[in-house]
């Protein structure tokens, strides 16, 4: 944990978040045994874990809003525990359920936020304005947020929380259930923001998103942090991608397989699966070298790693929905 | 600035988004005063006269002037009620956990919905008072105790309203928070609202000789009528300063839970 009062020059390596063993427990069901976890100033943590795994726990104690059962936090320099609302001043929290008035509009509720930060009227309006308008809201400002499509609504959330422009952010599975259009939105607005210098912790079901946005992956399961690194160290962890080849006989399966070096076959479906690193350069290697075979042209799948192949290969087990509070 | 006018600050932001909510949804409000009203009418005009006949002089000579302060205080236990679904509604938005989350005033946002439901409470008690002129009411008081009346209707309404905060706050269903409510907003039927408690027989008689609201209806009635008050004026804002209090700490102590 670092003392924010020493020489400047180490801002680079200064944790914005820092958590050593925390633990929470609901009733009898332990729900974070033990987490460890640093997110360095300027950076962009994910926490990557199914259902029940523990993320939305853990956002939900860093933010003040649950008290821990042990370990100890530090958010911006300030100890959770004993600080609250110096914690509280740092940070924004966007979660996983929308936290907009529906009974008030788009800009009734930015300015609301305005206020409990004590701009001023001028400057609350300028920011709400300005914030409408980066978010693609200006058209709907006027409406009610009930009125709101999903995708707006998470947009508004996250405007809400930066009208205090925090340091911090938490997002809790900020693209769950968006539309691919709104995903991506969200994405550019995270990158835009890292890009200011803002740190940002998220919570994720998804792997491509932790590996689009991460620099650094943590992967919770059943309340343990079961592997952390960057997104290339954890993917030399797990399995690769694959292409898997559909053919017609046997005779051209084998005589590919023969071909296709680390290749396994699979004889009831006549299949046979190329371990396949993402390239597109490798593929055309494949196809190159498929033509040359006078064989019936296959079928052909691409299979790329998701969170099941992580987490079979970093708990030995399928992913399962896990039992309890998120 | 201190904490207090910090607090001071959150506190007026919190009232200025319950005002709106209010604005945007009227019908709250709207549907606090018919209860009231519609008693009022049908006392008056369907009961008044078998009741003042039955009842004889304590009443004197109009049965409108008897009931008014009792619809009156009715007209708090019925605002009191909209106040413990409108906080028990909110609490369950995703706007509060945010709320949490932030550096402001901790108690903030139950003092906001605490002056907003005092502000509605009181406009319909205007409401309900215009009615009951309208109806014949023919109060005696003059200016002090007119601004004694309302004192005492504020006292009432804040120790209501805190009190259906907590219920509020307590329960887990808007429906739950508005049965737990309907304690406030019926006790007044066992009191000397409609009847004078002396009238009664029983243990009946004896609950409404000792819960608060007939101290406090006998106060009011007092204030507007000039009729004998005696000890209700200190019991009642006694009854109500405690309900405050009780309700104050019981919502605070509920609020502070969450987090």
């Amino acid at each position: 944990m670092q003392n924010l009062t020493v020489d400047p020059a180490s801002t680079a390596t200064r944790s914005a978040v820092a958590v050593r063993s925390l633990r929470k427990s609901f009733g009898r069901q332990l729900v974070l045994d033990g987490i460890d976890l640093d997110v360095a100033e300027g950076t962009v943590f994910a926490l990557l874990g199914p259902n029940g795994s523990g993320k939305t726990t853990t956002i939900g104690i860093l933010a003040t809003l649950l008290a821990a059962d042990g370990g100890t936090v530090r958010v911006a320099g300030h100890d959770l525990a004993t600080e609250p609302d110096l914690v509280r001043a740092a940070i924004g929290v966007t979660g996983q359920f929308s936290a907009v008035d529906e009974l008030l509009t788009g800009q009734e509720n930015l300015i609301l936020m305005a206020d409990l930060h004590h701009l001023g009227r001028a400057e609350g309006r300028r920011r709400a304005a300005g914030l409408l308008e980066r978010f693609e809201l200006t058209g709907a400002a006027g409406k009610m947020a009930a009125t709101y499509s999903g995708g707006m609504r998470r947009r508004l959330d996250l405007a809400m929380t930066l009208v205090g422009d925090p340091r911090i952010i938490f997002l809790d599975e900020p693209t769950t259930g968006l539309d691919p259009r709104s995903r991506r939105t969200m994405w550019e607005i995270v990158r835009e923001l890292v890009a200011r210098g803002v740190t940002i912790l998220l919570t994720t079901q998804d792997l491509d998103e932790a590996d689009e946005l991460a620099d650094r992956i943590g992967v919770l399961d059943h309340g343990r942090m079961v592997a952390d690194g960057t997104a290339a160290e954890l993917k030399r962890q797990i399995p690769g991608g694959r292409i898997d080849l559909r053919f017609t006989d046997a005779a051209a399966l084998d005589s590919a397989a023969a071909l296709l070096d680390g290749a396994s076959r699979d004889e009831a479906g006549l299949i046979l699966q190329v371990p396949y690193d993402g390239r597109a350069r490798s593929l055309k290697d494949l196809l190159d070298r498929l033509d040359r075979l006078a064989v019936p042209e296959p079928a052909l799948s691409v299979h790329t790693p998701d969170l099941d192949d992580v987490f079979f290969a970093l708990t030995g087990q399928p992913r399962t929905e896990q039992d309890g509070p998120r | 600035m201190t904490a207090l006018s910090l607090a001071a600050r959150d506190s007026a932001t919190m009232l200025r988004r319950d005002v709106r909510h209010a604005l945007r949804f009227p019908m709250m409000t709207v549907s606090g005063i018919t209860v009231p009203v519609v008693l009022l009418l049908l006392f008056v005009g369907v009961f008044g006269h078998a009741l003042s006949a039955g009842l004889g002089t304590p009443l004197g000579a109009s049965y409108v002037d008897f009931l008014a302060p009792g619809i009156l205080v009715m007209t708090a236990g019925f605002a009191a009620e909209a106040t413990a679904v409108n906080v028990c509604t909110d609490m369950h938005t995703g706007i509060i956990p945010r709320f949490r989350t932030m550096a402001i005033s901790r108690g903030s946002v139950l003092t906001g919905q605490v002056t907003g439901s005092l502000i509605r409470t009181m406009i319909s008690g205007v409401l309900v008072i215009a009615v009951a002129l309208l109806l014949g009411f023919r109060p005696s008081a003059g200016p002090v105790a007119w601004i004694a009346a309302a004192g005492m209707f504020a006292l009432l309404t804040t120790a209501l309203t805190w009190l259906t905060v907590a219920f509020g706050l307590l329960a887990k269903t808007p429906a739950g928070a508005n049965s737990l409510a309907l304690i406030p907003a019926f006790l007044p039927f066992l009191s000397s609202a409609f009847i004078p408690a002396s009238s009664m027989s029983g243990g009946v008689r004896w609950f409404a000789e000792h819960e608060p609201f007939t101290p406090i209806t006998n106060t009011l009635r007092g204030l507007l009528t000039g009729t004998p008050i005696g000890s209700s004026a200190i019991l009642a804002i006694a009854w109500c300063a405690g309900i405050t209090l009780g309700g104050y700490v019981w919502a605070r102590a509920l609020y502070n839970r969450g987090g």
